[in-house]
Parts: structure tokens; sequence; C-alpha cells
């Protein structure tokens, strides 16, 4: 039955109405503390992998792109090439998440502008087919105008790659990423940036992947301070991202986003560093995507991240029409 | 209302006069159906749960014994499409158990002065026609507090019982996120799963604010209830509503079931259950309205429901825009990371 957890917020806001003083000190109520939405049944490592491939593809396949127009072929055969494998393995991931993999198609049957998850397939589904053909173009030789034209679709699609997942997680009653519906795409974006540019630090010798280095620190940057308000900004879900399990991967996320984008600027002098700092930031944003997905799964597993928030909703709501 | 009159905010979030309607209905549709589940009169006998698996087939889980009171369904699922909550509260001795509202002789307190009670109403009568007054069957909760032998000093115990289900909001999260049209809206107003199209994808799990709907692992797709979409066709009111023998579960028109709910909470309240209150009733809600709501005692919490529902799609478009925002700086990045210096 009634529960009691601790936590300010919650005491703040739920004190028992007098005639109802059941439960004294209680913070909020539930029943019996079980969760109040149903957790996702998504899978570890499906989901958060398939976060994480489909932001890298998206940026990856972008610098492919102005790679290929500033004239540098080696950055923009591994930014084309990560970008077609990133994006197939993201539809790997995708389909095999599926609680009936054989009906993927099905989600190509309708087009429907409220589910995210129907936009996604609609953008992930073309810009995998157009950084695939730009790739095995790239790689063979073979129709390289019809590589041009393809790699500026990928290119355009690229963006929308990195920020729509943010919408299909943000778009769920569960309230550690609804709550942070407007942050969330700012965090996936710095992260993709951040571990798009990694990805090319790794595999591009230092000469030609100046714009990959600048880029990883931005991006960094970005990861950052998008994390940091998605932390403190959003009331108590924001807390989900830093307890526990999730707690742990955001504080390793932002260690070695830190330590990536503080070298990045600095990794033009060596391939070694260049390379630790790739990884360093690659780690950083598989490690987000990681702790983003885990924050949401404790907030969908614990009541009072569902109750606490309405409750003090209710309250606001009631206060303003006592005022009004 | 089929004409497309609703604005962006109405279609996802705001009150909608016919959600079937809106999905495409012509005018001639049937009206919304919906369930009013009065908790104040259901005695915890689970006929509704079982009613709903033997009609739907439904398979069933392991048993066990869960410690919470005499719930051992624990929650709505894939498998469960009701389950019956029980809440054990200890409360100070209060005559305000008496929900039927006959006891004139206990409520000497002065707290039912101002109430009309029937002046020939005596408990001896009510015995035999308990309820009748209010079109109630007769079963209800001990006419003599603590007859159960709950009595503990100066505290008892009060017992709620509640029969949960899929509410069929007005706007529904789980067929908003759909991503295949599995999810669909029916010609009554309800949502309803299609098996054969359903592909597990998940999504509509955590979208759904009450966690109703779920994924069975063997199987890979959702399940939940479906207002016995397949007994209205044929005029039959559902399961559930069917087995229950108190009414608690009552089938009929949304808009009738709404009156008539109104009804009985204002009956409830002049006999001094003041803690009496509906729940999903209201259009102007987060979800635009339930389509199966409820009379409840205590705040919603306490039976697991959300205090403040709101369907997810209603921040929708406020999503995409910082999606939007999030892609453009994802582009002027790259732009400016690639002219911002030559090597």
């Amino acid at each position: 039955m009634s529960e009691q957890h601790v936590g300010g917020e919650a005491r703040r806001n739920l004190r028992r109405r007098g005639e109802q003083a059941m439960v004294p000190d209680a913070e909020f109520e539930s029943y019996y503390g079980r969760p109040v939405i149903k957790p996702p049944v998504w899978k570890v490592p499906d989901v958060p992998a398939y976060l994480y491939l489909g932001g890298t593809a998206g940026v990856s396949s972008l610098v492919g792109e102005f790679a290929a127009w500033t004239g540098r072929p080696r950055l923009r055969r591994v930014g084309r090439l990560a970008g077609s494998v990133g994006s197939l393995a993201s539809v790997g991931a995708l389909i095999h998440d599926l609680g009936r993999p054989e009906r993927f198609l099905n989600m190509l049957r309708v087009f429907k502008p409220t589910s995210p998850l129907s936009v996604g397939t609609w953008i992930l589904s073309p810009f995998s087919a157009m950084a695939s053909a730009t790739a095995v173009s790239e790689v063979t030789g073979l129709l390289p105008v019809a590589a041009r034209i393809s790699g500026a679709a990928s290119g355009v699609l690229g963006p929308a790659m990195v920020t729509y997942t943010a919408v299909l997680l943000a778009d769920t009653a569960v309230p550690a990423w609804h709550e942070g519906h407007r942050k969330l795409p700012f965090v996936f974006a710095g992260s993709a940036l951040s571990s798009g540019a990694a990805v090319a630090m790794v595999a591009v010798p230092v000469g030609e992947a100046g714009p990959a280095r600048r880029l990883a620190a931005g991006g960094a940057a970005l990861e950052i301070a998008a994390v940091t308000m998605l932390e403190k900004r959003i009331g108590l879900p924001g807390q989900a991202y830093k307890r526990d399990r999730a707690g742990k991967l955001m504080r390793l996320a932002r260690a070695c986003t830190v330590a990536g984008g503080l070298a990045a600027p600095f990794a033009g002098r060596s391939r070694v560093l260049s390379v630790l700092a790739g990884l360093s930031l690659t780690a950083g944003a598989v490690a987000t995507r990681f702790g983003v997905f885990e924050a949401g799964m404790a907030s969908a597993r614990d009541p009072q991240y569902t109750v606490v928030p309405q409750r003090e909703r209710l309250a606001e709501r009631a206060a303003g029409e006592d005022a009004g | 209302m089929t004409d497309g009159t609703y604005t962006t905010y109405e279609r996802l979030a705001g009150p909608l006069d016919d959600p079937a309607g809106e999905a495409g209905y012509d005018g001639q549709h049937p009206p919304r159906m919906g369930f009013f589940t009065d908790t104040s009169v259901c005695i915890g006998c689970k006929a509704c749960e079982v009613a709903c698996k033997e009609w739907n087939l439904v398979p069933g889980d392991v048993l066990d014994m869960t410690g919470m009171s005499y719930d051992n369904t624990t929650e709505l699922g894939a498998n469960s499409w009701r389950h019956v909550a029980f809440i054990e509260q200890s409360v100070p001795v209060h005559e305000d158990v008496d929900l039927l509202g006959s006891l004139s002789a206990a409520r000497s307190d002065g707290e039912g002065a101002g109430s009309p009670t029937p002046a020939s109403t005596t408990p001896e009568e009510v015995a035999g026609t308990r309820g009748a007054d209010l079109g109630m069957p007769g079963v209800g909760p001990p006419v003599t507090p603590g007859a159960q032998g709950a009595l503990q000093g100066d505290r008892e115990v009060r017992w709620l019982m509640s029969s949960d289900v899929c509410k069929h909001c007005t706007h529904a999260a789980c067929l908003d996120v759909c991503p295949t049209g599995s999810l669909f809206r029916t010609e009554y107003g309800t949502v309803v799963v299609q098996e054969d199209i359903c592909n597990g994808c998940g999504y509509c799990v955590p979208a759904c604010p009450y966690g109703v709907i779920d994924q069975r692992p063997d199987d890979g797709r959702v399940f939940k209830c479906t207002l016995c979409y397949d007994r209205l066709g044929d005029g039959l009111e559902p399961a559930c509503a069917k087995a229950c023998p108190t009414n608690s579960i009552q089938y009929g028109q949304l808009d009738e079931l709404r009156e008539r709910a109104a009804e009985r909470v204002e009956k409830l309240h002049e006999r001094g259950i003041t803690e009496a209150r509906l729940y999903g009733h209201e259009p102007t809600d987060g979800v635009g309205g339930d389509g199966a709501f409820f009379l409840l005692l205590d705040e919603p919490e306490v039976y697991g429901l959300p205090p403040d529902p709101v369907v997810t799609t209603r921040d929708l478009p406020s999503m995409w825009r910082s999606a939007g925002a999030a892609a453009v700086v994802t582009a002027a990045a790259v732009a400016m990371a690639f002219v911002g210096g030559r090597r």
C-alpha cells in the first residue's frame, strides 16, 4: 500500500489532507510501490546501440559529404562508409528488437505523423539506402554521379537521423524522457556530433581530420551542456539521470566526453592522441546513450517519478484556480 | 464532426466530442460506448477477471502469492485485461464506511445531519433491501463498523477494492505512437489492437500513461482490453460487465454513464462519503477524458492510477520543434567545422 520515499520535492507537495491522514509521513502514495506506467520492453543493447549507431551514421554521412565538397578524399571515404555501416547496423538493431521481426515491413505500409517510430522509419529507411548506395560507389568507383546525388540525399537526412531518436524516446509516458523532451534532441545532437567526429579522428590521418577535431570539441561541449540542462531543469525526473546505474553511466560518459573533447583540438600533432581522443569520445557517446536509456527505465520503474510531478502539477493548477 | 473542424491541439489532446468521427467513421457510426466502474460497490470477487479471460481466451499467468492483500494479479498487462486492486488501510474508527448510505442510526455524530436520509430506513429494513434506494444490488461492506473483526482499539481496516481496465482514452497514446496502424479506433470510440498487424515494436507499452498495454514475451505482440469488440457488434455487453454481480462495472453509452456517475457521486456526498470522487470522466483532462472511468474512494495513486495523466503526443509539436532546431544545429556545426579552418 502506501510506500514511503525520501525526497524534498515529494515532501513539499504531498502532505495528506486532514481528514484523510491515514498514512502520516507518506511522501507520496502508490499501490504497493509498484510502477504506475509500464517500463519499456525495449531490449538492451539493441535500443541504446540503435540510438548510438543512428546518430553516429547521421553525422558521418554529413561529414563525408562536406569532405567531398572540400576535397578531403580520405575523410569522405570514412564518412560515407561509417554512414552506411552505422545505419545498416542501426536498422538491424531495430528489427532485432521487434517482438515479430518478420513483420518489420508492416511499418512501411503506413506513414503516421503522430508516431515518431513511423516518421523515424521513413527517415531511417531512405537514409540507410542512400548512405549505402553512396558507400558502394565509394568502394567500387561505379556511378560517381549517382553517388553524388545519393550522398547529398544522405547528408540532408543525416541531421534528422541524429535527432528523431530523441523524439522517439520523449514521446512516451516515461518521466525522465518525456519531461526532457525539449532537451533530449540537443543531448543526442551533441553526442552524435562528437561520436561521428570520433570515427573520423580514429580512421582518418590527422592531416585531413581537422574538421573532425573541431567538430569533436564542439559536439562534446554541446553534449555536456545539454546533459546538464537535462539533469537540472526538468524537476524530479532529472534525478533519474544522477542516481544508481544511470548515474554511473552518465558520470562515465561525462568523464570520457570531457577528456576526449579537451584532447581533440590538440590531436592534430599526433595520430596516437587523435585515436585515443576518438576512442574516449566514442566511449562517452555510447555511455550517454546507455545512460539516457537506463535513466528512463529507472524513472518508469519507480512510481515517485510519475506520481510526484503529477501531484505538483495538480497543486499548481489548484493554486492558480484559487488565485484566479 | 467529421469535416475536419478540429484544431491540431484538439486532435492531439483537447476535448473531442466524437473520437470515432474524428478517426474517420461517417455520421452513421454508433454512439461512444464505455465503462463506469463504481469501486464503492466492488466486493473484490474477481468475476470480471475470470469472465474476461474466459471470453477473450487470455492465457493464465503463473500463480503466485504476492502478499498484496487478495491481489495476486498485481497489474494490468498482456494477460490481465481486468485487474482487481485490493488496498487495506488502517483508519480511525469512522462510520463513513457505510457506502450504501443506509445506516441512519449510526450516523448520529452530526456529520450526516444535513443530508436527507430516508426516514423510514432502519438497519433491519436495510438488511433485506440494502441499496435498493440507489438501484444497487444487495451486496456491500459490513453494515456495522468492525463487523468483520477488523477493529483494533480506535482503528479499523478500510478495505478498498477496484477493478481496473484499459481506459479507452479519447486521445490514446498507444494508438498515436503505433507505427503499423495495428492499434485502431473502433466505431464505438474504443481502442483495439489488430493482432495480425502488430509487429511487436513495443512503442505503445511505455506510451500509455496508465501502464495498461503490455507485450507477451513468448508471443512478441502486445495485448490489452478490447472492450469486447466482438460482443458489442452483437449487442452484448462486455464479459466483465456481464459477470459483475454488484454492477460495480457498468457498460453503456458514455454520455449516459457520465450522468449516472455524477448522480452517484452526489448521492454519496450527501450521505457523508465526501472522499468519493470520479476519475477519468472530464473531457478536459490530459487525455481528453476516458472511455472507461471510475468512482474512487481515495486518491488515484492509492489504486496505482496516475493522478494527472497526459497523452504524451500532446507535446509532439514541441518535441519536433526541438528536434528540428537540434538538427539545424547539427548541420550548422558540421558546416562550421569545415569552414572554420584549413587542415
